[in-house]
């Protein structure tokens, strides 16, 4: 399973699960498009049976004021993430000459 | 009830009169809904399900407040969308008896929605057409709503028809339950038949092939027997109504009836 489920010191990961299950629905990873041309960005998560609830129910939590011109929704079983360790991105934290600071981005360009 | 429809008098009143009448049974339509679907907040199966019968339901009070607002213009008698909502008593509503009926669970609410929306659907999309260009434009922006609430009715229905055995039965009975209250959504008038001649409104009768077609398809999907009860209720559209509305407007207008003219 590669979705973090917070583990209370003592407790098996299998009665998690059973929890879960016993909860009800799957949970679902929710990304909104806000407007054409930007990328779909994470607005949070939601229990639904199946894809076309979780889509319905993603319209009616997070777009109802108008935030959004598409929707994903990803199973959050589906997602790997990394481990926050240390040597993932540490390294990269004294890397400043990586950062194109150095350029001005004119208006016109807008969003990048 | 002060709005009579009333064919003797000369034509522009008779038409403001008739037009006053019909948008008050639309806008009783929605009202009442919207009212039906804010009691179940907090009782849908889980929290996302209770947004979006809260966003329904405000869909449907928005429309009820524009025709609201239309008609004390067209009665041009200073009643506001407020008196209209909280100050007449159960005989002066004249929605249909279908969005008046109260729900024993999740099934009998999404029953009733299914049975409205699809009827809601074609009528928007009929009066979108209108010849009355404020009508018009209510109705070009309500079908866009239906659309989307036909959408979430409908893959309900399916959903808990072709559920489990429990869902299917409990579904079932919704169905057979609220059967009896379609038939009046479609009875025409001549309220309904003097409007639709001047292009204004539409006959309810020419929207029921499309409902029968979407209803028909939907329940066939869901795995739903399609009831034959040949017995329908009426009265709605003229204050005749079942013993549920009287309790559902007392909650709903307690409190401007009791501190009368309260804002906040």
């Amino acid at each position: 399973m590669s979705y973090d489920v917070p583990q209370i010191p003592g407790e098996q990961l299998d009665d998690i699960t059973a929890k879960h299950q016993d909860h009800g629905w799957p949970l679902w990873e929710v990304f909104v498009r806000p407007k054409r041309g930007l990328s779909h960005t994470h607005a949070g998560s939601l229990h639904a049976a199946d894809p076309e609830t979780a889509v319905q129910n993603a319209r009616d939590v997070y777009t109802r004021r108008a935030e959004g011109v598409s929707i994903w929704v990803v199973a959050s079983t589906e997602v790997h993430a990394s481990d926050d360790s240390e040597s993932m991105f540490e390294p990269f934290e004294d890397r400043p000459y990586r950062h194109p600071t150095f350029y001005e981005i004119p208006d016109e360009v807008g969003q990048m | 009830m002060t709005i009579q429809p009333s064919s003797q008098t000369g034509n522009t009143t008779t038409t403001a009169t008739l037009l006053g009448t019909y948008l008050l049974r639309l806008g009783d339509d929605n009202l009442i809904l919207a009212q039906r679907l804010g009691e179940y907040i907090s009782r849908a199966p889980d929290l996302e399900e209770d947004l979006a019968v809260a966003n329904i339901a405000l869909d449907h009070i928005g429309v009820a407040q524009h025709l609201y607002t239309y008609t004390g213009e067209v009665e041009d008698d200073g009643r506001s969308e407020d008196d209209f909502a909280f100050l007449r008593s159960e005989r002066e509503f004249t929605n249909a008896l279908l969005v008046e009926q109260p729900h024993d669970g999740f099934g009998d609410l999404i029953t009733r929605q299914f049975f409205f929306d699809a009827y809601q659907l074609e009528l928007w999309t009929a009066l979108a057409q209108s010849a009355d260009e404020r009508l018009a434009g209510i109705a070009s922006k309500a079908v866009k709503e239906a659309r989307y609430h036909l959408r979430h009715s409908s893959s309900w229905m399916i959903r808990l028809g072709d559920g489990t055995e429990e869902s299917h039965q409990r579904i079932q009975r919704s169905v057979n339950d609220l059967w009896r209250f379609t038939g009046e959504l479609f009875d025409g008038d001549s309220v309904d038949r003097d409007l639709s001649n001047a292009g204004v409104g539409v006959d309810p009768g020419t929207l029921r092939p499309a409902w029968e077609r979407t209803v028909t398809e939907v329940l066939a999907e869901a795995t739903l027997e399609r009831p034959d009860d040949p017995y329908q209720a009426s009265g709605g559209r003229h204050g005749v109504h079942g013993e549920h509305l009287g309790h559902l407007l007392a909650e709903m207008q307690w409190m401007q009836r009791t501190f009368p003219d309260l804002t906040w």
